[in-house]
């Protein structure tokens, strides 16, 4: 099977039906169309940028520009993790709490995939490094956002519950317990209901992507479900180290609840 | 011997105060609304940021994990929060005697915290809070909501805590009747500062 290569007009078709689309928001006076073209030029100038830096690194495979990208990519994610907050930690706090959540989990998973499952020689071989991490970083970003999300919101609304453990003298850790626990399951459930409807429902984005580029199917369904097993690992990893450092910073070292280290939305 | 002391203690919003209370001793506290009454109880209880230093029994709230600061300075705050379903759960020992001097019902412990009226809620955060035997009693308008049957109720069961307890209690009261009735030592706060109450 040889690869059907796309050409411009191919995509300008597809562009065109994007322009149709915003017509259509403008006459239903949806008021996106706006941001449905700069996301459509974003997203279309974003894969254009990628698919050449991706070419010259895979020509080169030098291990100093790859890694120059993955921490890119890395702060990109810790910044969108940030920015999806409604209620976030001042400071360095805010980007760091899920830039530093993301290298752990991300990053080591990748790097392990690379190591032991894959076994890439070298392990930053551009062509597996950058897919995988770009993956791995996507769809564990949106879990941790969610639990980190969930965590803030609640120690906002249940303030008053958990100075009244406090006030009877529990520790930090038992008085924000329930709502860590609550903020963790919100972050996992998504992930959760990808790997139940993987498949059935719906048909993954990578699998879709190797059938179209000629993979045999079964070839393409075993790397489908190593990269969902890994991210669910990420997510969990991500997730309970996000959450962890967030709610240990919700508090000072006298055990006090500090809300006043959160911004308003 | 317990008792409470503040040694330029200075709670949001306040001048630094020096103040001791005696084991057993209750001192009343008053003031506009807005002038720190609650913070002043806040930072005391170590909930939020001050200056200077708190003593029970001579030993300083800087030499102890906040937790076991907490334990033996027990708030009660204007209102009460419950994160368990039932009443019961809240409690460390069965407090029936305790229950029974609040004027509740002794199988109040299986209610369900979601049914329970605005008083029977103020009299069981009592009830939960000297379950837990705390040396100093720091209260905020512990008799809000209650009518004059259950506020007699509360006096009584408060002031003989202390006296059975040896507890030092600060009591935060609008009333004026009920700050002569219950306290030896009548306070105010004025302009952030906190002064002796002009006897009326």
């Amino acid at each position: 099977m040889t690869l059907i290569h796309l050409s411009t007009v191919d995509l300008s078709i597809a562009a065109l039906l994007v322009l149709g689309l915003a017509g259509l928001s403008w006459k239903l006076q949806l008021g996106v169309e706006r941001q449905l073209l700069i996301a459509a030029m974003r997203s279309i100038v974003q894969l254009l940028l990628l698919g050449l830096v991706l070419k010259t690194l895979f020509t080169h495979n030098a291990p100093l520009p790859i890694i120059a990208l993955t921490l890119f990519m890395l702060g990109v994610a810790g910044y969108e993790v940030m920015a999806r907050q409604k209620r976030r930690f001042k400071g360095a706090w805010g980007i760091g709490i899920g830039t530093l959540s993301m290298f752990v989990s991300s990053f080591s998973i990748t790097l392990l995939a690379l190591h032991l499952v894959i076994q890439v020689d070298p392990w930053y071989t551009p062509q597996y490094l950058i897919p995988l991490l770009g993956m791995l970083l996507g769809n564990t970003m949106s879990g941790m956002a969610i639990a980190l999300d969930n965590l803030t919101k609640s120690a906002w609304q249940e303030r008053g519950t958990i100075e009244a453990r406090l006030i009877l003298g529990d520790n930090w850790n038992i008085a924000i317990g329930e709502i860590r626990r609550e903020a963790l399951r919100s972050g996992l459930i998504p992930i959760i209901n990808a790997m139940a409807a993987a498949g059935v429902v719906s048909l993954p984005g990578m699998m879709t992507g190797q059938i179209l580029s000629g993979s045999p199917p079964l070839e393409a369904a075993k790397y489908q479900i190593m990269i969902l097993l890994l991210i669910a690992v990420g997510t969990g990893l991500g997730a309970i180290v996000a959450v962890w450092i967030g709610s240990r910073r919700l508090f000072d070292e006298r055990q006090r609840l500090r809300l006043d280290r959160l911004s308003s939305p | 011997m317990s008792g409470l002391e503040l040694k330029q203690f200075e709670g949001p919003g306040l001048l630094p105060i020096d103040l001791k209370i005696e084991p057993g001793e209750c001192v009343s506290l008053t003031g506009v609304s807005g002038s720190g009454k609650t913070r002043l109880l806040r930072a005391i209880a170590d909930l939020d940021p001050h200056q200077g230093d708190a003593l029970v029994a001579g030993q300083s709230m800087l030499g102890m994990p906040a937790p076991d600061w907490r334990r033996q300075v027990g708030l009660l705050p204007a209102e009460s929060h419950w994160w368990c379903d039932q009443v019961g759960e809240h409690f460390t020992n069965p407090a029936s005697q305790l229950l029974g001097d609040l004027g509740l019902d002794g199988d109040c412990l299986e209610w369900q915290v979601s049914r329970i009226s605005s008083g029977e809620r103020q009299r069981l955060a009592l009830a939960r809070l000297l379950d837990r035997q705390p040396t100093v009693l720091l209260l905020d308008e512990p008799t809000a909501n209650l009518d004059p049957e259950n506020t007699a109720h509360v006096e009584q069961l408060i002031l003989r805590y202390a006296k059975a307890h040896g507890a030092a209690v600060l009591w935060v009261s609008h009333d004026p009747l009920q700050r002569k009735r219950i306290s030896q030592r009548r306070l105010q706060i004025v302009d952030s500062r906190i002064i002796a109450e002009a006897s009326a």
